[in-house]
């Protein structure tokens, strides 16, 4: 049943599997974001009470959903590496870490400049803002530890725990943090409680959303192939690879 | 008796007694980070000021956040000096399941570090003016919630133990890691001065405490096999 995933176990085989599916993804990715943010930014009807502060929304939205959903991937990634000893899993978990980091600080900082005209707050101490800060935390964490390693292999394996120690207490982090403010602040509002939103303003989100999960896989894509070149730089079809690129090169400078 | 027929127990006593035998030859590692501890909270007071009524509204979190970084600077002997002479390896190496050795190594740590930093917690809380109903609630926290940061941070330390400079880094990978025990603490030791009942909270830190105490010796023991290669 899953023979048809073993050839994928091969770095050569991902390699070009992934440069294949990547200029599908881009153009499917430009093509939704165009008009998901055109639409979105231009023509979506602005909301009754915050006017057009509101846009945030539609680049806030898909980047905070995205930062949980790029670690859980992150966590499974590192827990096929971990059992079944599958080592481009760590090339890929490699390859969405940074990628997870900056959608976070995205959402942080899209969050912010949404509740200055809201709030009249750049940053206030709610639990949503609060558990964002702290998995941007856990993802420098993964990323530092990346790096510490020279060895490329045991970099993965260690970043790989971490992950699954972090995604364990993530939900304990995202609780506590969520009960520690009820607890400190009697009546907070859910002020980011999502409305029911008109259909108008839906189907540019659902543009939006969509665009934004497959910039990511691109981005993905493109970090992937290239953790698989450094990762197999000594191996000879990285070589000829490097050398037809070369030649290629060099015939088209004369 | 070979090494290999060793019951569980007496492996675990006998690493148990080694770790703690080093430490009291060491007596400086158990000092110096209580004496952290100390010199910290009473940074706190000459930078906010003497007022009692301040201080002894922020006390639990002066002492816990100080709890967390001296565990933090306490925690590179737990496995770095093994590392260096090889016993470690050696652990590694033997035929015992290697979450009891870790166990041993965790439990005579907090021993060390954090049993010392329960018994002097009370006279920081007389300095900070804490209210006198808060006192079994900060006791009763620290007794269950620095185990936790030492098996927590077992886990940070078998991941930077290979590399060089890992003591930064390894406070980027454990503090957030703490946060929930910090907030639990805290907010049972405050629940505690207003004189409410803080069952709730210490039962939610004893589940991290159990939770950890099952969970943190495998993930130790698979980083300490990663680190040492």
């Amino acid at each position: 049943m899953w023979k048809w995933l073993h050839p994928y176990a091969n770095p050569e085989v991902s390699y070009h599997f992934a440069g294949k599916i990547l200029p599908w993804l881009s153009a499917l990715a430009a093509l939704l974001l165009s008009i998901g943010l055109i639409w979105a930014l231009a023509f979506a009807p602005a909301d009754y009470q915050q006017g057009d502060s509101f846009r945030i929304f539609y680049i806030h939205v898909p980047a905070a959903s995205l930062s949980m959903g790029i670690y859980f991937g992150m966590a499974i990634a590192a827990f096929t590496s971990l059992v079944w000893q599958f080592k481009l899993a760590d090339a890929s978990a490699a390859a969405m870490a940074p990628v997870g980091a900056t959608f976070t600080a995205i959402a942080l900082i899209t969050g912010a400049a949404w509740g200055k005209p809201m709030w009249g707050t750049w940053w206030i101490w709610d639990a949503r803002l609060t558990s964002e800060l702290i998995l941007l935390f856990l993802y420098l964490g993964v990323i530092a530890l990346q790096n510490a390693f020279e060895d490329k292999n045991l970099a993965g394996k260690a970043a790989g725990i971490l992950t699954l120690v972090g995604v364990i207490n993530l939900p304990i982090i995202k609780y506590s943090v969520e009960w520690w403010n009820t607890l400190h602040q009697g009546s907070t509002i859910s002020k980011l409680g999502r409305p029911s939103m008109s259909v108008d303003m839906l189907w540019p989100f659902v543009f939006c959303f969509l665009g934004f999960i497959l910039l990511v896989s691109v981005i993905i894509c493109i970090r992937f192939r290239s953790e698989i070149l450094t990762r197999n730089s000594i191996r000879p079809w990285v070589r000829t690879l490097v050398s037809q690129h070369l030649t290629q090169e060099k015939a088209n400078e004369v | 008796m070979s090494v290999a027929n060793l019951s569980y127990r007496a492996v675990f006593s006998l690493v148990l007694k080694r770790d703690l035998t080093i430490a009291m030859r060491h007596k400086d590692d158990i000092i110096n980070p209580l004496l952290f501890f100390v010199i910290v909270v009473t940074l706190f007071p000459l930078g906010i000021g003497p007022e009692s009524q301040i201080l002894s509204r922020i006390a639990p979190g002066i002492i816990w956040v100080a709890a967390l970084l001296s565990t933090l600077l306490s925690l590179d002997r737990l496995f770095k000096s093994d590392h260096s002479d090889g016993s470690l390896e050696q652990m590694l190496l033997s035929p015992q399941p290697v979450f009891i050795l870790v166990l041993a190594k965790i439990v005579a740590h907090w021993l060390i570090t954090g049993l010392p930093l329960i018994l002097i917690a009370p006279l920081l809380a007389v300095l900070l003016h804490l209210n006198e109903q808060s006192y079994s609630a900060l006791i009763l926290t620290l007794l269950l919630g620095t185990p936790v940061l030492s098996l927590l941070g077992a886990i940070g330390v078998a991941l930077t133990v290979g590399i060089k400079k890992g003591g930064v880094l390894l406070s980027l990978l454990v503090l957030p890691l703490y946060i929930p025990v910090l907030i639990f603490a805290t907010s049972a030791i405050d629940t505690a001065a207003l004189g409410l009942p803080y069952s709730g909270q210490l039962a939610i830190i004893a589940a991290l405490f159990f939770g950890s105490l099952t969970l943190a010796p495998f993930a130790v023991a698979a980083a300490l096999k990663v680190s040492t290669n």
